[in-house]
Parts: structure tokens; C-alpha cells; sequence
């Protein structure tokens, strides 16, 4: 896959076509990066293929010059999923929305994500349907007053990362936006991670539902309502780095780690491999409008696994009917038990 | 050939030309193995032939129930054979609801073979005759030849010094009354013992039942009195084409159909898809083929199917999806994105009892609409459809030809009848089979003129460009594309010109398809018989006995269902009137109509059951007598 001679960059990886999103989308911060990431790792633009449904989010294919599909709303997954099994060496990458790949295709979700074809899924979620104007999505926050939910959402949100974690996801991560490099290099893990690589991101959409994401992106507030997790590093956060997160049993509780009597070493420490602590971690989140202290809400790689993908596990099977050689068409065509008439 | 065991007695042989037998019993006892393993032989004998399963649409039917009731039916003979008959000659009951549920579909004075042990009092009362009314007591089988076995008993004492248990003793008594059967019909059972020998491998005492089961319901025929006076039959073999066979059911045919296309266009199969009755058995016989390079994906559901072969016909796969009709409702959807995508996709519609969830294990034709006409905006598909079990071979490999060489999704229908009903098939040489040619586009250096993935050849097709070619790289999907380049559009002259394009381009298919011919009687006349899909052996043999009848008919069967073959008006306007007989309420009458503006006679049939020959034959008699 790599190829040091022509190692090209962001803007080859820039197709002809003028993004079409609103101006400050988050979507435009979130090409730029997936464009970096593409070149960082040495792709080849012929060896990409970007898929997605339909959506604000799900028109990125067209500003990628490689190769790209834009389905039909909620169906990336699949399409995706059948082009890598047909296609295994091919890199494919799946652009959806939280109302794409959670809603309408919320079925294909859970299924993909269990089967672990080896694709790089990023799911902008702005916490409402902006295609369509304004309506309210599977992720929106109780209260939330929309075009549709004009009393306020009585629709309890889905936890993307919980869902992808009982899904059997096997590498489960959240960025922001707002993140720029750090998103790129999250991209560039879940790239060379070898099986479905779900990566949300909090994408703001600021005609529709401005500041959804405010309390995690904000200069002031930032500090003390994320947590930016790192595996082998204790989990801390805080403006002063001041603030610690210890197991208690299965209990995270905050410690202050001016106070004398706690110490850096009983610190929660993140473990990407640990699927409990994933979990526990992904229920960072059940208090939709993070207070001040707690809980605040993780990015970065929840958990990683190394399990076999599914279009290896095809190909295998398909390598091992083959292992006397493939079937010839006349045997094919003669089956197992036949007669002759002379 | 030669009997395993030369009779001892001297007996009548009658020879019969055709002959049509019902295996019933409880699904329990066997039956379709049973059926099985006769049609096998009788194949290998050299007769032609047809069969037709008929399960109980419940998994678990209580046993001795009517609902229980499973059963395999076949006709064979020494001339063509269609279909799997429309009345028996020969009635297997096991059991007594067996007896009840099909007797009437007996001929008069046919023969009923009975298991006694299957008359109980349990039996009576679960089959609704009753406690101690048997109609094996009542008289009222008179008008038959009646056979009564005590099966059980006598399976049992066959087997007695096998050392198995009585249970699995009992669950040979199926092979007893195959043994009468080979007897009756004069046919070997050797056949059948080398079945049993690879059937049962690595369980020699059951193998060896099993053929001891076989061999004494033959003595039993040979050695039994009854049996004797009554005489035997001798159906001879079919001046069948020389050649090697093999024995398909229309789901078998589809499936080897696909997967022959793909090797010879030197393509790879994928076939997405979702388990759905009668389709199921497309998606596993190919889940079997992954020593042809085969690749099966069972997805969360239709929509995921389809959507998956979409995805691998973008990687350059031969892409294929099997459903019946509640799947192809929810493929709705994708398959207007294959349209504008421009990607070849085959979508095999294994037709059922609609609508809803329906007569899942009836067969029925009333997909055509939603095949020709079942998408959102103005999305054209070409529609081919099979005629017979192996003609599912042709009618797949066809539709794969079309898709490729006209880079469209193509739906193929077959049914429910098609699908279980099989028959044998002459093995084509690799050679016979028409080409499949993919247009691939070809790498682009820098310097070349930029890949246009909209541009077109003359018949309006536009090339293959699979991801991994250099140069090639673009983007395709759902929204209106300009003209050539295959940008995002929305300029309104476009979208026409598009539109136009796509129509045009089915239509041309037209070109490339063969003249529709007539498949019996004459050129011109006063009825033409006008068919298509599974009712083609009862129109022939309805329309054959027209014509010895006297009458002007011909019949002249539909593969391609759109476009229409160019000549098809011209053969509509040589005749009188025009009928046109379907299982479903009109659906081709319309189309027809639409398109030629002419009034045929419609004859539609929706009960689950496919025509019988005598039913169309009334009807053409009725017809051609105020003409
Ligand atoms: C079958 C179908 N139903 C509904 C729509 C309308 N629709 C298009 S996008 C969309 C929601 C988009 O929301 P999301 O996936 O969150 O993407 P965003 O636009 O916010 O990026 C809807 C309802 C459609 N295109 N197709
Ligand atoms: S509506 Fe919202 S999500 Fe869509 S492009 Fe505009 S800002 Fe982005």
C-alpha cells in the first residue's frame, strides 16, 4: 500500500467538485482532516473507495478524488460491506450521519459492526437532520425543542459508543470537529486497524443546532467536561490537569489530586484492550448536558480488538475449496450425479 | 437394464406412456427422499419426467394431521414430459390423512397403495375421518384398486434380525413401499442401493437396512398374490436428445445459471441476499459453490442484500440477489439506485402467493408488475422470466448477460412451481453457452483525456470502471447526474436527457435479444395461445391437444418481458384473438394491451396452484367454438 516515490498530499486527494456545505459546518474541518489522513498514510487515490448514505455528511464522497459511492439514505454500510467482501484489498471508508447510520440504517449498524468487515466508518453526528432541515435525530437530547419535537424531544437518545461496544465493535472511538490533528491521527489508528473502525464525531451544524457540542468544544468549559483518553495514562482532566478518575469497584468516582491523600498511581488507567472499562467509560454520558465536574465526556479510543474480519474469513473459506484448484466450468455444469442417454 | 431380482412368477406387463404418482405421508415418514429416490431411477432408466414437491406449510404439523401431510409428486413417461401431472394414476398414502387430502386428485380407477398400520384408530381420528370410520372398511374406494399393506409389520419383520432398534427399523418402512413400487413399475433398484451405500457412509447397519427394506417390499410385490394377478407396468425410456443428464429443480438451475455466467465472463459471483420462501435454496445452493470462486453474503435483510451486490457489482463482481416477493418490495429502493448507477445486478424473484406474507409455499405470477413497474420515478429494468426448472439455468445465465453486456439491473422471475418442480437436464458443453462480455474501461494515464463515466457506446451503454484502475477514479450514487461526466446535476434539460437516455437504452436491448418465436402450431390462425413463466407445460400440452383436435391454436411463450421482442406485435396481429392465461389477475393482459392496443381474452387462475392442461384446454375449446 505504500508507495515512498510518489507519496502525495491533501490536495491530490482534492476532487473537482466545491463542497457544498454550509459555511462553519463542521463537515469542511472533517474532509480536511480525513484528505491529511488519506495522504499521511500513503494511499493510492485509485485503491480508496469512500461510501456513504444519504445526509449533509453523507455527500463527502464527491470532494474526494478517489473512488466513491453515495448510496441511498441509511444503506452505506451495506454497499460498503459487499464492495469489501467482493473487493478485500480495496480501502474503503464509510461517511454517514447520525440519522444515516443510526436511524434509517440502524439495523445494517449493528450488523456490520458484528461482522467486522475491515472498514473505516466515520459517523458525523450533529445531533439533528440537517438535509432535511431541522428535524430531530436518534441522538438529539431530551427537551430539545426542533421542527418536529416543537414541545421538546421525548425520544430517548441512543449512546453511540454503548451501542457500537454491545454491537461487538472493534475499534470504537470519539473525536470532536474542533479535534484537527488529533481526529487525523484517530483516523490514521482506525485506518490501519484491521476490521470495522467506528469513529464518531461531534459535528456541529450551526444553522440547525448550533452549539450542540459546545460544552466539549468550548475554550472555558473544555477542560473540565472532556476527558481525552490515552492508553497506559491515567485518566485526568481538568484545567489544571487537577482532577483524576478512580475505580471504585465498578464505580468511577472523581478525586482531586491536590488533595494530599490521593495519588497518581490509583488512578483509573486507560486500558484500550479492556472491554469492561470501555463500557464503563462509554456510560460517560448519560447525563447529556455534562456539569461542571462530572461526568465529563471521553474522547479518543475507547477499546481496540483484534478479531478476524469477515472478508478475511471469506476468503479463507473461499482459498480453501479452492485448495485443489478452482472449480472448472464443465465441472460446474455436470454437478455430482449424472446419467447418460447414448 | 436387468432386474436386481428376476421375477418368479409369470406376470402381465402393461406399458404405460406416462404415469403420474403422489407420495404422501406424514413429513415424518419420508416422503420426498422417497419421491426422490424414484425419480432418480426412473431418470437414469431413461424416461423423461417432472416432479413436484408438496410440504406442509407448517415445520411441525402435529403428525397423522392433514396439515402433517407431505408429499412428492411426479409424472414420468416415454414421451415428453411438462409438467408433474394434474391428476395421479398411483396414490401412496401412508397414513390415513394422506388418503384424505389427495384422494380426490385420484383418477378413477387408479391405484391406492396404503400403509394399513397408518389406519388406526389414532390416525382415523387425527385425519377427521373418525374413530372407527376407515375408509379402507366403508366401501367408498371402491372405484379404485385398492392395495392394503400392513407396511409397518412388514418392514419389521424383514428387518427383524438386523439388530437395530425398532425405532430405526420403522423409519425404513418408506424404503419397503419404493421396493413395491420398483416392483410394480419394473424398474431395477440398484440405482437406489448405491444412494443408500454414499448416503450412509459411515453407518453401514442403517445403509444396509435400508437396501434390505428395498429389496424386500420388491419381493413382496414379486412373491405376493395380489400383486400378481393384478399385473405390472413398463414405461419405457424417452427418445430423450443423447447426452449426459443431471436432475435440477428450477432453484438448483438458477443458481449453477449464475454462477456459469460468471465463469464465463470470467467474472466473480456474489450473491447478497436474505432467506425467503421459495428462494432460499438459490442462496444455499451458491453458499455451497466457493469452489467456483462464489461468494455468498446473508445479510440482515433484503435491503442489505441487494445493497451488498450493489456495493461488489461496483467492485466489478457478477452481482446477484435472490428474493421472493416481500423481498423484492423492500429492494424497491436500491434497485432505482442500480438503475441510475448504471451497474449490472441480477435480481432472481422466485414468485409466491402475494400479497403480504400470502401462500409463501404457492407458487403464483403476480410479480410482474412490481418487477416491471415497482420502482419510484421513472426507473426501467429489463424483465426475463423461466419457463421450466431447467430453463431457470437459461433464464439466470441470460439475465447476467443482459446486466454485464448492458451494464442494468435485470430481474428474472421464476416461481414457486419452477423452483421445486425438477426435471432432467441435457449438461450443455461449455462452449454452447452464449458469451458474456463485460466492457471494463480501461486504465488512464496522466495526459489522457479525462474518464467520462456517463459516456456511451452506440446501443447507450457506458463502461464498467472498477475501483483500483488507475485514473478512473470517480463518483457515482443516487442524485441526477450530468450527462457524461456523471457530476451531481440539476439542471432540468439534463435530468430529461438522462431520463431518456436510461429508457432508451432498455430499450435497445430489444436489438440484442432473440425474434420471439411460436412454439407450436402455426404462423397464423385463430387463436394464439400467449404464455409466459411456468405455465408453459400445461399451455403446450393443452394446445397440442388442440391442434389434434382439429383446432387453429399455436401457443408462443414470453421470455423477455421488457422490452417485448420487436416482432411480438406482428405475431399478436396473425391471429384471431389472442388468450392469455396467468396466475394472477391479468398482469401481462395489460401489458399487452398498453402496448400492442389489442383486446385479449384474459384467463387468470389465483389459488395458489399452477394450471392444469385440462383447465386451458376447456377454455381454448370454449374460445375457438364462437370464433
Ligand atoms: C428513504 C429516505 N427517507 C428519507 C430521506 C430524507 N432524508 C435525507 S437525509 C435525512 C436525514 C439526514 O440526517 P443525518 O443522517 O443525521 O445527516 P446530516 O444531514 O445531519 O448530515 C433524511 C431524513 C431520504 N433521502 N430517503
Ligand atoms: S445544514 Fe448543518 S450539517 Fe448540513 S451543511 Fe449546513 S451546517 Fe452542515
Amino acid at each position: 500500500m505504500t508507495d515512498t516515490l510518489t507519496t502525495l498530499t491533501a490536495k491530490d486527494f482534492t476532487s473537482n467538485q466545491e463542497p457544498k456545505w454550509c459555511a462553519g459546518c463542521g463537515d469542511h474541518a472533517v474532509l480536511q482532516q480525513l484528505k491529511s489522513a488519506m495522504a499521511d498514510l500513503n494511499l493510492k487515490t485509485e485503491e480508496v473507495v469512500v461510501v456513504s448514505g444519504i445526509g449533509c455528511s453523507s455527500r463527502l464522497p464527491y470532494y474526494v478524488a478517489t473512488y466513491g459511492v453515495h448510496g441511498i439514505h441509511g444503506r452505506a454500510l451495506p454497499v460498503a460491506s459487499g464492495l469489501k467482501a467482493a473487493r478485500p484489498e480495496l480501502n474503503v471508508w464509510v461517511a454517514t450521519g447520525d440519522g444515516d447510520a443510526l436511524s434509517i440504517g440502524g439495523n445494517h449498524y449493528i450488523h456490520t459492526i458484528r461482522r467486522n468487515p475491515d472498514l473505516n466508518v466515520i459517523l458525523l453526528n450533529n445531533e439533528i437532520y440537517g438535509l432535511t432541515k431541522g428535524q430531530y435525530s436518534p441522538t438529539s437530547k431530551i427537551g430539545q425543542r426542533t421542527v418536529t419535537s416543537p414541545n421538546g424531544l421525548i425520544d430517548y437518545p441512543i449512546n453511540t459508543i454503548a451501542l457500537t461496544l454491545g454491537a461487538g465493535g472493534t475499534f470504537v472511538a470519539r473525536v470532536t470537529d474542533r479535534d484537527g490533528k488529533f481526529m487525523r491521527e484517530i483516523f490514521k489508528r482506525g485506518a490501519r486497524h484491521r476490521g470495522t473502525s467506528l469513529i464518531e464525531i461531534y459535528q456541529n451544524c450551526p444553522i440547525f443546532n448550533d452549539n450542540a457540542f459546545s460544552a466539549f468544544t468550548d475554550r472555558e468549559r473544555k477542560a473540565d467536561t472532556t476527558l481525552y483518553v490515552e492508553h497506559g495514562q491515567p485518566l485526568v482532566f481538568g484545567k489544571e490537569s487537577d482532577k483524576g478518575i478512580r475505580l471504585d469497584g465498578f464505580k468511577p468516582v472523581v478525586v482531586n489530586l491536590n488533595d494530599a491523600s490521593v495519588s497518581k498511581n490509583d488512578l483509573w488507567i486507560h486500558d484500550e484492550g479492556d472491554f469492561n472499562k470501555a463500557n464503563i467509560l462509554s456510560r460517560f454520558f448519560d447525563n447529556p448536558n455534562a456539569s461542571e465536574d462530572f461526568p465529563p465526556r471521553p474522547f479518543g479510543i475507547f477499546y481496540v480488538e483484534d478479531r478476524f474480519t469477515y472478508e478475511d474469513a471469506l476468503t479463507a473459506q473461499v482459498e480453501k475449496a479452492q485448495e485443489n484448484g478452482e472449480g472448472t466450468l464443465e465441472a460446474l455444469l455436470a454437478g455430482n450425479s449424472t446419467w447418460t442417454i447414448k | 437394464m436387468t432386474d436386481t431380482k428376476t421375477t418368479t412368477r409369470q406376470v402381465n406387463v402393461t406399458s404405460k406412456t406416462s404415469v403420474t404418482v403422489l407420495f404422501a405421508g406424514d413429513s415424518g415418514d419420508g416422503m420426498q427422499l422417497t419421491g426422490t429416490q424414484f425419480a432418480n431411477t426412473v431418470a437414469v432408466y431413461g424416461s423423461d419426467l417432472n416432479t413436484f414437491p408438496n410440504f406442509p406449510s407448517e415445520i411441525r404439523a402435529p403428525a397423522g394431521t392433514i396439515s402433517g401431510v407431505s408429499g412428492f409428486q411426479m409424472q414420468f413417461g416415454s414421451t415428453a414430459v411438462y409438467t408433474p401431472g394434474a391428476k395421479f394414476d398411483v396414490l401412496i398414502a401412508m397414513n390415513a390423512a394422506a388418503l384424505k387430502s389427495n384422494i380426490d386428485k385420484l383418477h378413477h380407477g387408479g391405484i391406492i397403495i396404503t400403509d394399513t398400520d397408518g389406519f388406526d384408530a389414532k390416525n382415523l381420528k387425527l385425519s377427521g375421518y373418525g374413530e372407527g370410520n376407515s375408509p379402507l372398511e366403508d366401501g367408498s374406494l371402491q372405484d379404485y384398486t385398492l392395495f392394503e399393506i400392513p407396511v409397518v409389520s412388514l418392514t419389521r419383520a424383514a428387518l427383524a434380525d438386523t439388530g437395530l432398534s425398532v425405532k430405526n427399523i420403522d423409519r425404513c418402512k418408506n424404503m419397503f413401499i419404493l421396493g413395491i413400487l420398483y416392483w410394480l413399475y419394473s424398474l431395477p433398484i440398484d440405482t437406489t442401493v448405491k444412494t443408500l451405500q454414499t448416503k450412509f457412509k459411515n453407518k453401514a447397519d442403517i445403509a444396509e437396512a435400508n437396501i434390505k427394506a428395498v429389496q424386500a417390499g420388491y419381493n413382496f410385490g414379486d412373491e405376493t398374490d395380489m400383486f400378481a394377478q393384478f399385473g405390472r407396468f413398463e414405461v419405457g425410456p424417452a427418445a430423450m436428445k443423447k447426452g449426459t443428464y443431471r436432475r435440477v429443480t428450477g432453484n438448483e438451475a438458477a443458481a449453477i445459471g449464475l454462477a456459469a455466467a460468471s465463469k464465463k465472463a470470467g467474472l466473480k459471483l456474489f450473491l447478497g441476499s436474505y432467506p425467503i420462501t421459495p428462494a432460499t435454496e438459490i442462496l444455499q445452493a451458491l453458499a455451497n459453490m466457493k469452489k467456483w470462486g462464489v461468494k455468498t453474503f446473508q445479510a440482515e435483510d433484503e435491503i442489505a442484500g441487494v445493497l451488498s451486490s450493489i456495493g461488489a457489482s461496483y467492485g466489478g463482481a457478477l452481482a446477484a440477489t435472490s428474493t421472493s416477493g416481500p423481498g423484492l418490495a423492500l429492494k424497491s429502493e436500491a434497485l432505482g439506485l442500480a438503475v441510475i448507477m448504471e451497474l449490472p445486478l441480477v435480481v432472481m424473484n422466485v414468485q409466491r402467493g402475494g400479497p403480504s406474507t400470502g401462500l409463501p409455499t404457492k407458487p403464483e405470477q403476480s410479480d410482474l408488475f412490481i418487477a416491471m413497474y415497482g420502482r419510484h420515478g421513472d426507473a426501467p429494468m429489463p424483465v426475463i422470466a423461466a419457463y421450466s426448472p431447467v430453463d431457470c439455468f437459461y433464464a439466470a445465465y441470460e439475465a447476467a448477460k443482459i446486466a454485464v453486456e448492458h451494464m442494468t439491473p435485470v430481474i428474472c422471475l421464476t416461481d414457486g412451481y419452477l423452483a421445486f418442480s425438477s426435471e432432467p437436464m441435457l449438461i450443455p458443453s461449455p462452449d454452447s453457452l452464449l458469451e458474456v462480455k463485460p466492457v471494463f474501461a480501461k486504465p488512464r494515464n496522466e495526459g489522457d483525456d479525462p474518464y467520462l463515466p456517463y459516456k456511451r457506446n452506440q446501443l447507450g451503454v457506458r463502461e464498467w470502471a472498477v475501483p483500483g484502475t488507475k485514473g478512473l477514479e470517480h463518483r457515482v450514487g443516487g442524485l441526477e447526474k450530468a450527462n457524461e461526466t456523471g457530476n451531481v446535476s440539476h439542471d432540468p434539460l439534463n435530468h430529461q436527457l438522462m431520463t431518456d437516455l436510461r429508457m432508451e437504452k432498455v430499450a435497445r436491448i430489444a436489438d440484442c435479444i432473440p425474434l420471439q418465436t411460436i412454439d407450436n402450431g402455426a404462423e397464423k390462425g385463430d387463436l394464439l395461445v400467449l404464455g409466459w413463466g411456468s405455465t408453459y407445460g400445461a399451455i403446450k400440452i393443452a394446445v397440442d391437444r388442440a391442434l389434434k383436435a382439429g383446432h387453429s391454436v399455436a401457443h408462443a411463450h414470453l421470455r423477455y418481458l421488457n422490452p417485448f421482442p420487436k416482432n411480438l406485435g406482428e405475431i399478436l396481429r396473425n391471429y384471431k384473438k389472442v388468450l392469455i392465461p396467468e396466475n394472477n389477475c391479468g398482469q401481462l393482459l395489460l401489458m399487452i394491451r398498453d402496448q400492442f392496443l389489442i383486446e385479449p381474452v384474459a384467463f387468470n387462475k389465483v389459488e395458489g396452484l399452477p394450471f392444469n392442461e385440462m383447465e386451458i384446454e376447456a377454455k381454448i375449446t370454449d374460445i375457438v367454438k364462437e370464433l
